[in-house]
């Protein structure tokens, strides 16, 4: 584990793109129109999929990832070597089955795994984007996601589903396009990011922004990272992803390869040396620039403010089938907020299900073995595709 | 809410249920209030196509819906059905709940106002054994119907059928319809009179606006 100072990583600005899976590209014709009015162009989406798509391109389902997320929701991941991010849930025989199902998952526009993002080259100037990147909304992520289906000849999925920041993808598809969205599953989620999250999101960006290699968002021209920076915003939204009961039942006061305290600042603690661990490993894979895009993203997301502060109207009409899922120990997106959004659905006469989860884990539960999220993924997903007349 | 009924009828529903599936045509918009584990929810989608919204009190309850693949929400009768919009369901059921909250006249209210037409089931607190325990033992009757003691039960607004009848005028309903439930089996009543309001163990109402 971790000790000390975290070692300034000397490492290629972008893993090659040989490994970030299907790649589609947009030209100049076809631009993605973002909210801020600017356009983006060109612009790569690099996706995965999982399963086969059926000759009547009917059972596609659609998983949108969260902040620290990518499109690597059910394969080894090509830079840390590990298991999917949603390894537990998508595959064969699992929850969301890839023998029935085709899973798609694009990486977010403004990301750092292969779709067009800050670290990405700007073909206007030759140089990487850095902060002339233009600002992302949530509902620019899920535009260019409509592309990618458009791209891959699908009209509607037979379902799209995410956590946290996922989760507001799927409640912006829901709204933007309820004809392309049979179901929706968001998950631990919210309509609009809070003061708090809002507030955590930004000591990230202010630890990115003090790291003196941040460099005003220009670091790829000196080939260095600030990985300092982005660690600490990790270390501080990791525990922002856990619960109290959580971390004492984990680590407690437990010491760190040491039989007594130090009366120094090494990581004396279990806790501290894990959050270090998180920091150190999450910059190997993370593009600084990405985490302020993505987090500022979250925060200007208000799904009512778009539909004159009525949640509901964001909904009138739909058809769409709709299944929230909250847990009880999310203190980020805690269950009042993810019943706001079921009260809204309720309240447009929508076909909803909300179900709370009895759990310790906080945030992150939606990514572990959760049974009794299992059997609702399963439930609900095997009720919309019979519903569909999907075998 | 009274559970301890047991499971007969061909559909393998609750009698008092498997009743009320019977007075809800095929192809409809239903909300089913206090759903429970969505055994009649799950009848009615599966055997007359109906499109069928739950909502339930109990978390635990909810979860078992929806992996069965219902939708259904957890919430209060009391405070959450002003959220739903006027008129978007044929029929909302209330299903052995009446009793059980808050404000009966304010929820039958909300029933009327969100369902065209409104099936109301509860047990009769004017049975002749209900009477017997109070005249008798003086004290509060624990029956079949009603398997709590008055310390620990859910049941904190019961009524005899003539009192819902009077309820139902205040809610501003016609009944269309009106059962009798005893042993097990629904039979149609006159509710206005004496008899089924001393003979039976619970009533079925259906009911539209006047």
């Amino acid at each position: 584990m971790v000790e000390a100072a975290f070692p300034r990583f000397l490492r290629p600005l972008k893993a090659p793109t040989e490994n970030l899976g299907q790649v589609v590209n947009f030209g100049p014709e076809r631009p993605l129109i973002l909210d801020s009015g600017k356009q983006l162009s060109p612009l790569t989406i690099a996706y995965m999929t999982y399963g086969t798509l059926n000759p009547e391109r009917t059972n596609a389902v659609l998983v949108a990832h969260a902040l620290s997320g990518d499109q690597f929701v059910a394969s080894t991941h090509p830079v840390t070597g590990k298991p999917g991010w949603w390894d537990l849930t998508v595959g064969p025989g699992k929850p969301i089955d890839t023998n029935r199902f085709f899973v798609i998952c694009a990486n977010v526009v403004g990301g750092c795994m292969g779709t067009t993002g800050p670290s990405e080259i700007d073909p206007a100037t030759g140089e990487p984007y850095g902060l002339s990147f233009p600002l992302v909304t949530i509902r620019d992520m899920v535009r260019a996601q409509a592309m990618l289906l458009d791209a891959l000849g699908i009209d509607q999925v037979l379902s799209v589903l995410g956590g946290s920041m996922g989760g507001m993808q799927v409640l912006q598809w829901a709204a933007s396009y309820p004809d392309r969205v049979y179901s929706a599953m968001p998950l631990a989620t919210a309509a609009r990011h809070s003061a708090q999250n809002i507030a955590f999101n930004e000591v990230g960006r202010q630890a990115i922004m003090a790291d003196p290699d941040w460099q005003a968002g220009d670091y790829a021209h000196s080939r260095v990272n600030p990985s300092k920076g982005l660690a600490v915003a990790r270390m501080a939204a990791h525990i922002t992803y856990l619960s109290e009961a959580a971390l004492q039942r984990k680590f407690g006061r437990s010491l760190q390869n040491r039989d007594a305290l130090s009366f120094g600042f090494d990581a004396d603690f279990q806790i501290e040396s894990y959050l270090r661990h998180q920091g150190m490993t999450f910059v190997d894979r993370f593009d600084a620039n990405s985490y302020l895009y993505i987090t500022r993203a979250m925060d200007y997301f208000d799904l009512a403010a778009d539909y004159g502060g009525v949640l509901a109207e964001a909904f009138r009409g739909t058809k769409t089938r709709f299944c929230l899922v909250s847990f009880t120990s999310d203190w980020l997106f805690p269950t009042n907020e993810n019943k706001r959004v079921a009260h809204a659905l309720n309240a447009a006469g929508a076909n909803v299900s909300f179900v709370e989860i009895e759990s310790d884990r906080g945030h992150d539960a939606f990514l572990l073995d959760e049974p009794q999220l299992f059997d609702t993924i399963r439930g609900f997903l095997g009720s919309a595709a019979s519903a569909k007349g999907i075998p | 809410m009274n559970d301890v009924r047991p499971r007969n009828g061909a559909s393998g529903l609750r009698p008092d249920l498997a009743a009320i599936a019977e007075m809800i045509p095929g192809a409809t918009r239903v909300l089913d209030i206090g759903c429970g584990d969505g055994a009649l929810l799950e009848h009615l989608v599966r055997t007359k196509a109906v499109d069928g919204r739950g909502l339930e009190l109990s978390q635990h309850n909810v979860n078992q819906c929806v992996a069965r693949g219902l939708s259904v929400v957890q919430g209060d009768a009391d405070t959450d059905l002003s959220e739903y919009p006027s008129g978007v369901f044929d029929i909302v059921i209330l299903s052995q709940t009446i009793q059980a909250t808050r404000r009966p006249l304010a929820v039958l209210r909300q029933l009327m106002r969100i369902g065209t037409r409104t099936i109301v089931s509860f047990p009769n607190f004017g049975n002749w054994r209900v009477r017997l325990s109070l005249l008798w033992r003086g004290r509060m009757p624990v029956t079949k119907a009603l398997g709590h003691v008055w310390y620990d039960t859910p049941n904190i607004h019961l009524c005899t059928i003539t009192d819902f009848l009077y309820l139902a005028d205040e809610a501003g309903a016609r009944i269309e319809k009106a059962f009798a439930l005893n042993n097990g089996r629904a039979k149609a009543m006159h509710p206005a009179e004496w008899g089924p309001n001393l003979f039976a163990e619970g009533a079925i109402f259906l009911l539209a606006k006047r």
